[in-house]
């Protein structure tokens, strides 16, 4: 059975698109991920042009965090302090974005530079995630007990100026590193249609130091603004975001997010990790791959444009 | 879809063609008629739906004032063409750069149309020369490409040109039938043109071309508008037209989802 996507402008077979959404749904309640960094290059394997799925992919992102959101805030395992600041630098960041990404656009290199984004991040972090699960299965097949990380107070983090207490979080920071991984992240949600808390929660955990029981929920309460915002903006600046496309991935994801938590949760921690690094190295390799192969055709036409 | 499309383009004609006969006084003299050409379409508008897959038009035609001798040893020729809306095309070429495949070079044409179909009596290039079809800008190989801005590199044109019009044909927007048109009568002819799925919205021109021996004779046009239907195409017009607000129906969508997902399942 398939369906037109108006602003793709493409037929695609409904269950390949409810699978693709039940899948990346599933992973993402399993790991306690948006899903964004996944759902965005699947579209992008099914022809959806790149333009569609990032803006897309940062709707979709929307409805995945929404429940995740609202939860940290009933129980206010939040900091709303520390999540304004990083708002503040989200927004400005999504802003810039959207320009950028309206440029690139322009210029016809939109498709590269994403993929080539995808790639870098999901090499890094794919990487980093294996090596750092392989080596606690090893150690726990040891039974050497973890070395504690020591909190660095002479981080040179917390040299910088322009400090405020956060009393929730019981720390005090200044804000520039909060505005600027914020100003990051954003541009990263408008540019590759991802969330970005696979980033912004290691940031905050080793290089703010910020507390791990407020860091998912800030996180969440940042991630939900801003991709609102840039689902918002990109409709309004690129016309890209299909919402049909959006409505079944979403239906699919929170479905299946909903099992993944389950099996989620009978898993082991360092296991979970390593399956998550294997999937996101494999996915960044496919793009890789994508990108070196000669193209069936050099040439490429569009209409309308400039 | 195929009959319905058929019916809202049943034709028009056959008027002239006896009235104008008619009108011709005995002793005058056969070579000072010029012949005609009529063609029509029973409305000025197709309506077809977003899961529309292409289809096929037939256009009906009469040619007037002929002359049955050079009718029969087949000298006259039709050339029907439905030409879309006209826009700017831009072409990218990809060059390995670093080992990665990227965009290098690109080129603008200034308003060429974004579907065109063509169906003939015979091949284009036996009907006339090919400078004349480039003078009249007919046939895929004639349109003319015009880049916007300033061109280094004239050999760049012609291959950008050739990429251009081969991209646009294996799309299915151009086509071409060189048997499309054939005469139903002694003047009267009927002309199927393919439809591509993906047809642009708006006016689009049908454009009816005549020669004999080789000579162009005269041409007729009619605007044919396209005007895509359905909730898809309502989406798409939301879209364009109220940007802001399809972008807050996306994200309250979004959100209805995900918190509507969370209530269902807590309860069991």
């Amino acid at each position: 059975m398939t369906i037109y996507l108006p602003i793709a402008e493409l037929s695609v077979n409904i269950f390949i698109i409810l699978g693709m959404g039940a899948a990346v749904g599933f992973l993402s309640g399993m790991f306690g991920v948006g899903g964004g960094f996944l759902i965005t290059p699947l579209l992008i394997f099914y022809n959806i042009p790149p333009v569609v799925a990032v803006a897309t992919g940062a709707n979709q992102v929307v409805a995945s965090s929404i429940s995740g959101a609202i939860t940290h805030f009933r129980r206010g395992s939040l900091d709303l302090k520390l999540g304004t600041v990083l708002l503040i630098g989200g927004l400005t960041g999504a802003t810039i974005g959207i320009w950028i990404f309206s440029l690139l656009r322009r210029i016809g290199q939109l498709d590269l530079i994403i993929s080539l984004l995808y790639v870098v991040f999901l090499g890094t972090v794919g990487g980093l995630m294996l090596v750092e699960s392989v080596s606690a299965m090893r150690r726990a097949a040891k039974n050497v007990p973890p070395t504690p990380r020591r909190p660095g107070h002479h981080h040179w983090v917390h040299k910088l100026p322009l400090k405020m207490r956060f009393k929730k979080s019981k720390i005090f920071l200044s804000v520039i590193p909060v505005v600027a991984l914020g100003f990051g992240i954003g541009i990263l949600t408008s540019v590759m249609g991802v969330g970005g808390g696979f980033i912004m929660v290691p940031a905050m955990i080793y290089l703010l130091r910020i507390p791990t029981n407020v860091v998912v929920g800030t996180s969440l309460f940042q991630i939900i603004f801003v991709t609102a915002y840039t689902t918002v903006v990109q409709a309004a600046t690129n016309f890209s975001v299909d919402i049909v496309l959006a409505f079944f991935l979403m239906i699919a994801g929170v479905i299946g997010a909903q099992y993944g938590v389950r099996v989620g949760q009978k898993l082991r921690g360092e296991q979970l990790r390593a399956l998550l690094g294997l999937l996101v190295l494999a996915v960044g390799l496919r793009l890789a791959v994508a990108l070196v192969v000669t193209p069936a055709d050099v040439y490429s036409v569009v209409m309308g444009a400039n | 879809m195929r009959r319905f499309l058929a019916a809202l383009l049943s034709i028009v004609l056959l008027l002239p063609t006896a009235a104008m006969a008619q009108m011709l006084l005995p002793g005058q003299a056969a070579q000072s008629k010029t012949e005609g050409l009529e063609i029509g379409t029973s409305t000025s508008e197709i309506a077809i739906t977003s899961d529309f897959r292409g289809a096929d038009l037939t256009i009906f035609g009469a040619v007037t004032n002929t002359d049955s001798l050079l009718l029969a040893i087949g000298q006259y020729d039709v050339v029907v063409v439905l030409e879309g809306p006209r826009e700017n095309a831009t072409v990218r070429r990809k060059e390995r750069v670093f080992g990665v495949w990227m965009n290098t070079r690109s080129m603008t044409f200034e308003a060429v149309p974004h579907s065109y179909s063509m169906s003939s009596s015979r091949m284009l290039d036996d009907i006339t020369t090919p400078l004349d079809l480039t003078d009249r800008g007919i046939g895929i190989d004639h349109i003319p490409l015009t880049p916007v801005g300033f061109v280094g590199n004239a050999s760049n044109l012609g291959e950008f040109r050739q990429a251009f019009r081969r991209l646009q044909e294996n799309g299915g927007l151009y086509d071409r039938d060189p048997s499309g048109v054939r005469f139903v009568s002694s003047s009267l002819f009927k002309a199927s043109l393919r439809l591509p799925a993906n047809i642009p919205n708006g006016v689009h021109t049908v454009r009816a071309y005549l020669f004999k021996s080789g000579n162009f004779i005269t041409e007729k046009s009619v605007p044919l508008r396209v005007i895509k239907t359905g909730i898809e195409q309502m989406i798409t017009d939301a879209a364009h037209s109220q940007p802001i607000a399809y972008g807050l129906v996306s994200v309250f969508l979004a959100l209805i989802t995900g918190w509507g997902a969370s209530v269902v399942f807590r309860k069991d």
